[in-house]
């Protein structure tokens, strides 16, 4: 479980995940058809499209936001049903959502362990134990967060996405699925979380990053898919396309001529 | 939990508020500057009918009743809050106090003697009666929880429909006959002169109470300075010791200065072979009444619940952010669900103070409670908006209301114009809430 294993190695592990014809409909609208997609240890898959492309709702489905209408997921090659968001969180599948998804009203150590709290043997909330782990926690993402006691609602943009991803820290994720994790962010935290998704990627942690930003992909990135209207349109090694294929993709559904698909990190890896 | 002495204090650390302003103070105490307010206020309150009464309304006995009759209202409240907390509503609550209210009269008079044998005055008929109480009102909470939290009825349409539904059904239980003649042991639940816990038991309470306090104090310091958390400064700590020392032991001692009335008394004495009466009468201080420390006990469970317990950080944090909760992994449903049962067991014991108080039962038992629960909650600080909210703040807020009430009939306002009077500070109190809190954040 370094980074050092290389491309080759990938290659013969089984997929971390594999979501296979997953579909999912909203009343008459489809908004996921029949998308198969896979992700290995180690591994940042860039998830792009327009607004509506259905790619937010694919992680819903694999973090359990929204369970799909059809279709399997496979976490290290068994079939596993993951229906609500605590089935996900079994698997260690962590999500860092858009909206961040705290509640504001209570503070950043009981949004932390939000869920799975730490009890003592009263079985009552053990809130010194949690203060203490969430200051550790904390204090790797931002040195300068100390007013962890008082209402998230109080926080900055930065602090808050501090607490969310901190989530997928302390509880080890196997899996993270990032949405748009730098959309509210500086320059600074941006270039905070980038580090931070090389370093996990460099622990073995298997990343979906979902995000708009064509640099962030580029630079992140091992292969990135690209979804409109609910499809799959092409999955591709990064360093095989050029950012104009990429929007040609979003934004017309055109595969570009001549590029081999990388449906699978192992033909990513041999080519 | 290893090595927890290895962790050192945190560096920079936010220091407290240092203003010397009374905020600045307050908050150096760490205590809740609302509650702190609301506190004053009621003193306001009282201080003024006192002067306006001529000196006559703060005294034992005055302060005794306006607490029982404050007590039904204030249990319920606790619970409310944790509803309104979780963005929800219940408007049932009236309703559910006068069926289980008439449920205890009907099984006391009727069911327990006919059906189940029970002579009357058999011991622990009382402990029988208020176990179904608690079992119906659990039951009738967790079939509106039900509705409200599965099927996703909204709260206010499910508990209207109880309003109306269960106040109907008290109709059916007795036929549309108030019913009266309770258990004698169920009738001290109602408080009075023998429904209280007596002088010494009294200041056992404030004893244990007290030392309470100080252990809290002391522990909750030594656990901070173990884990090197910011603790409050030294003076804070000892002005909290000595002023909540202070207030229990004040009110103990108010509580033993009303004593038992000589008709009572004398009659009392006659039958359990006092001997003769001293010279002056009897004077055999009541000490708090039984409602009263139900009404403590239940304060402290409802805090607890809603500070340590699993269920309660899930009812805040649902209440700030359903979809957040949701993802978390919370069960949401359930947790919802159990805010009603809860809500249903409080009713049960406020309609035990409330049918004692009365010897039985009539229709309309309870009526209205719903709004006085419900501005007990909001003008103790809980927001409609959800996520905000605490249970002792609910309790003062219902001591609020009575205290006006109560004064207000006292220098002979009568029932409507207490009304008028309760319904502006229910929009004032709102209302400079919802300035202070603009300003505040």
């Amino acid at each position: 479980m370094n980074g050092e294993e290389g491309p080759v190695a990938v290659a013969e592990r089984t997929p971390l995940v594999e979501m296979r014809g997953i579909n999912v409909a909203f009343g008459g609208v489809h908004a996921v058809r029949e998308v198969s997609i896979d992700l290995h240890a180690g591994e940042v898959i860039g998830l792009v499209g327009g607004n509506g492309a259905g790619k937010s709702t694919l992680m819903r489905v694999l973090s359990g936001a929204h369970p799909a209408d059809t279709g399997e997921i496979l976490v290290e090659g068994s079939e596993v049903t993951i229906k609500n968001p605590r089935d996900a969180k079994a698997q260690n599948i962590e999500t860092i959502y858009q909206t961040l998804a705290l509640a504001d009203n209570i503070d950043s150590v009981s949004n932390l362990f939000l869920g799975r709290e730490k009890m003592t043997p009263w079985r009552t909330l053990d809130d010194h134990f949690m203060e203490v782990q969430a200051r550790k926690v904390f204090h790797r993402l931002n040195r300068n967060f100390t007013n962890i006691r008082v209402p998230v609602r109080r926080l900055s943009g930065g602090q808050r996405q501090v607490v969310a991803i901190s989530r997928a820290l302390y509880f080890n994720a196997r899996i993270l699925i990032m949405d748009e994790p730098c959309a509210a962010l500086g320059p600074e935290e941006t270039a905070m979380v980038g580090g931070l998704v090389k370093q996990l990627k460099a622990d073995g942690v298997g990343i979906f990053l979902i995000t708009h930003d064509m640099p962030d992909v580029f630079s992140l990135s091992d292969r990135l898919a690209v979804m409109k209207n609910g499809k799959l349109v092409g999955t591709y090694r990064t360093t095989d396309v050029t950012e104009d294929e990429v929007l040609g993709m979003i934004i017309a559904g055109k595969r570009p001529e001549g590029k081999e698909q990388a449906h699978h990190a192992e033909t990513a890896a041999l080519s | 939990m290893a090595n927890v002495a290895d962790i050192g204090p945190v560096a920079g650390q936010v220091e407290p508020p240092a203003r010397r302003s009374i905020r600045g103070l307050v908050a150096q105490t760490e205590v809740d500057f609302r509650l702190f307010g609301m506190l004053i206020a009621l003193a306001v309150i009282l201080l003024a009918f006192h002067i306006v009464s001529g000196g006559k309304f703060i005294q034992p006995n005055n302060m005794l009743t306006l607490a029982v009759q404050a007590a039904g209202i204030a249990i319920i409240s606790t619970g409310m809050v944790l509803v309104i907390v979780s963005r929800n509503i219940d408007l049932s609550v009236g309703s559910l106090v006068g069926l289980i209210a008439m449920s205890y009269a009907v099984l006391m008079t009727d069911w327990f003697p006919n059906i189940f044998g029970l002579v009357p005055d058999t011991p622990f008929l009382w402990v029988l009666a208020l176990a179904m109480g608690i079992g119906i009102g659990a039951a009738i909470g967790a079939f509106q929880g039900f509705i409200i939290a599965y099927i996703g009825v909204p709260s206010f349409i499910v508990t209207l429909g109880g309003l109306l539904t269960i106040r109907g059904l008290v109709w059916y239980q007795s036929n549309g006959a108030a019913v009266n003649g309770l258990d004698k042991t169920f009738l001290l639940i109602g408080g009075g002169a023998q429904g209280s816990v007596g002088g010494l038991l009294t200041w056992v309470i404030a004893l244990v109470g007290s030392i309470a306090i100080i252990a809290i104090l002391i522990n909750s310091r030594r656990q901070r300075r173990r884990y090197g958390f910011p603790v409050r400064p030294m003076w804070a700590e000892i002005v909290l010791g000595v002023a909540g020392c202070a207030a229990i032991v004040g009110v103990a001692w108010f509580a033993n200065n009303n004593f038992w009335p000589q008709g009572l008394a004398n009659r009392v004495a006659v039958e359990q072979n006092w001997g003769p009466a001293p010279a002056g009468g009897w004077k055999i201080p009541t000490g708090f009444p039984f409602p009263i420390v139900l009404l403590i006990g239940v304060t402290i469970v409802m805090t607890w619940i809603a500070t340590r317990r699993k269920f309660g950080r899930y009812v805040y944090a649902y209440g700030g952010n359903p979809d957040a909760a949701e993802l978390a992994g919370i069960n949401t449903r359930w947790t919802i669900l159990k805010t009603y049962v809860l809500m249903g067991i409080l009713c049960a014991l406020a309609a035990a103070i409330v049918s004692a108080r009365l010897n039985g039962a009539s229709l309309d038992i309870g009526d209205t409670y719903e709004l006085l629960v419900i501005s007990a909650a909001v003008i103790g600080g809980t927001s409609f908006a959800g996520g905000i909210g605490t249970i002792p703040g609910a309790v003062l807020g219902a001591f609020v209301v009575f205290s006006l009430k109560y004064g207000l009939s006292f220098v002979g306002v009568n029932s409507p114009g207490q009304n008028v009077v309760v319904g502006i500070v229910l929009v004032v109190a709102v209302g400079l809430d919802t300035i202070n809190r603009r300003r505040g954040t």
